[in-house]
């Protein structure tokens, strides 16, 4: 295993971990019943969720840098669509 | 403004608004190049951007704008959670772990359906036979909620237009005041299924792409700009902050809470947004990547525009609820976004949000068309004529044709008017969860083997026919659980559990007792590392 491989797969597990925490703190019963206005007019079970929302956006900013699993392909598959149009 | 005819100023903005789609559509028709690669996955061009908006556009339907607030209304702010958050977490997860590795094994390979890549990778022809009727079954009442909801939409928002012309009346015969004048569902449905197919046929994928993104923007701006508008005519006062105080203390206790929602059943939705793991049109839009690094921005950006379309329409739905509207209570929780901004705003901004809402509905109905079509071409003509016998020009002629006849059947099936339809939505989407196992083992399990993916569609299938059948017979299509009982309690657990888990054992089991694919095929979808 080369020294980039062993990253990306502690990556996904870091990442691994992220999910199981964010799917875990998704089931708030601790909000379930609780009528608080988050800055006076959200309701705490909504501001909980929303965060959860952002919670996922940053987990998954975190996936692309540590956890990718392949290069930028782009390229080489660009390459092979020209030659495949040349022909 | 006011002397206008009502219902004029609505349907004028809704006919710009498509004579726009009509034209971008047209507009990306000049850079087709003739061939199917470009017709169907835009030639594998589309950039970041447009794939997160494309993505997003067809993920969303009308039920982003419209169900949500409804369905805030009925049960308070829990929907968010059951809905939105979790589709946050998995959606992404799905384009993580699905999307980007099938995107590559397809690109080596040349795929775009998901029926080719099961055929291949399993080795096996009758996977595809098996799944062509199911996939193609379970989008169709997608399809025919979207076309039915497009219609509702415009007569709603152009009542009042031609109460001669357009009479609106209950069985009975009895005039239906909100929606007298408006232009008909029949003709309204007429002219969404025309744009959508005009822009598909012409502009194919990229056609479809390019429309998606424009819709995207339009139906997230105006739905922001439709909280605010609202906001401030219930709150009363001049600041927007104090508005949403003022209406965040008006929301009854059982609506800003989930008193009312089961613990289990919101734990067991989680699994429904799996489904987008097995939506053909998604594994379409997919293909278009330019590079896998194209994901990165749909996978980081997904749940954020979640948030942004999802939270201001659930706070409009619970503030409803409250003491500062009065509502009627015959009113259709569906029916509840149009009815504050008529109520509320301008006749312009109403026209504005049916534009709005017929983007959400559009930027669905498109891809699912153009899948469709897709699918009858390459998983059934080309591949039983043999893919040397069929020209690129003859597959796009053949795609082209059979969307034009899945747009006529479902345009037809809309005029019969089965309501019973939207009921099915959340059981297409377990549907498609409970085939998710097979997606994911066929792209990370070198054990599957053929007949271990057809006892697991089988029994999904089964699984679900089952409980459907309990249900309608039940008569609780949308309220059906499965009762789970631990110890002396029994739990409301959503049917997907039971598609779900069935599907995923017989899937196990039967393919740790039968041949796996030859090694040859096994070394086409497992390099070594």
């Amino acid at each position: 295993m080369t020294g980039s491989s062993k990253a990306a797969s502690k990556g996904v597990w870091i990442i691994s971990g992220l999910v199981v925490l964010l799917l875990i703190l998704h089931q708030d019963n601790w909000n379930w019943e609780s009528d608080t206005l988050v800055f006076g007019f959200m309701p705490i079970g909504l501001f909980w969720h929303a965060c959860i929302s952002l919670g996922a956006s940053l987990t998954w900013a975190l996936a692309t840098f540590i956890a990718w699993p392949f290069g930028d392909d782009g390229q080489a598959f660009q390459e092979n669509n020209q030659q495949e149009a040349g022909e | 403004m006011n002397d206008l005819q009502p219902g004029l100023p609505q349907l004028i903005i809704i006919l710009g608004y498509l004579a726009i789609l009509l034209l971008l559509g047209l507009s990306s028709s000049l850079l087709f190049k003739g061939t199917k690669k470009d017709f169907q996955v835009a030639s594998h061009s589309i950039g970041p951007f447009f794939l997160l908006m494309s993505l997003f556009g067809t993920t969303m339907t009308a039920f982003a704008l419209v169900g949500s607030s409804g369905e805030a209304f009925k049960e308070g702010i829990g929907v968010y959670g059951m809905l939105a958050s979790s589709s946050g977490i998995i959606h992404s997860l799905c384009f993580f772990v699905i999307g980007v590795k099938v995107w590559k094994i397809a690109r080596n390979n040349g795929y775009t359906t998901q029926i080719e890549f099961f055929r291949d990778r399993l080795d096996n022809d009758f996977i595809g036979l098996l799944l062509f009727p199911i996939l193609v079954g379970l989008v169709i009442p997608y399809l025919l909620i979207g076309v039915m909801a497009s219609g509702t939409v415009i007569q709603s928002l152009t009542a009042g237009l031609s109460p001669e012309w357009f009479e609106a009346t209950k069985p009975d015969g009895t005039i239906i005041k909100a929606l007298n004048g408006g232009v008909p569902p029949y003709l309204g449905s007429l002219m969404v299924c025309i744009v959508v197919l005009v822009y598909v046929f012409f502009g194919g994928m990229r056609g479809t792409t390019w429309a998606n993104t424009l819709q995207t923007m339009v139906f997230m701006v105006l739905g922001l700009v439709t909280f605010v508008v609202i906001a401030m005519k219930l709150g009363g006062t001049e600041s927007l902050f104090e508005n949403l105080k003022v209406l965040g203390e008006s929301i009854p206790d059982d609506k800003a809470t989930r008193s009312e929602m089961s613990k289990t059943k919101f734990f067991t939705y989680l699994l429904i947004p799996l489904s987008v793991g097995m939506f053909p049109h998604l594994f379409q839009h997919w293909m278009t990547a330019k590079s896998s690094s194209s994901f990165k921005v749909p996978v980081i950006c997904h749940p954020l525009f979640i948030m942004i379309v999802w939270v201001p329409c659930v706070l409009v739905g619970v503030w409803a609820t409250g003491d500062t509207i009065n509502i009627p209570p015959t009113l259709s929780p569906n029916a509840l976004l149009p009815f504050l901004v008529k109520k509320l705003t301008s006749p312009i901004l109403a026209g504005f949000l049916a534009a709005g809402i017929l983007a959400a509905i559009m930027s669905s109905l498109d891809s699912q068309f153009l899948c469709i079509g897709t699918m009858f071409t390459n998983d059934i003509v080309t591949h039983y004529k043999g893919k040397e016998n069929v020209s690129d020009r003859q597959t796009v002629l053949y795609t082209r044709s059979f969307i034009i006849g899945i747009v006529a059947v479902t345009y037809v099936l809309s005029l019969f008017d089965p309501k019973s339809v939207f009921a099915l939505g959340v059981w297409c989407f377990s549907g498609f969860s409970a085939l998710f196992p097979i997606v994911l083992a066929a792209l990370y399990w070198r054990g599957l083997s053929a007949m271990g993916a057809i006892a697991g569609v089988l029994a999904a299938i089964a699984s679900w026919s089952y409980m459907f059948y309990q249900a309608l017979q039940s008569d609780t299509l949308r309220t059906y659980v499965l009762d789970l009982p631990i110890g002396e309690e029994t739990y409301d657990v959503m049917p997907v559990v039971g598609m779900l888990g069935s599907s995923l054992i017989a899937m196990v089991v039967v393919s740790l007792i039968t041949p796996k694919p030859k090694p040859e095929t096994l070394a086409k979808f497992f390099p070594a590392q």
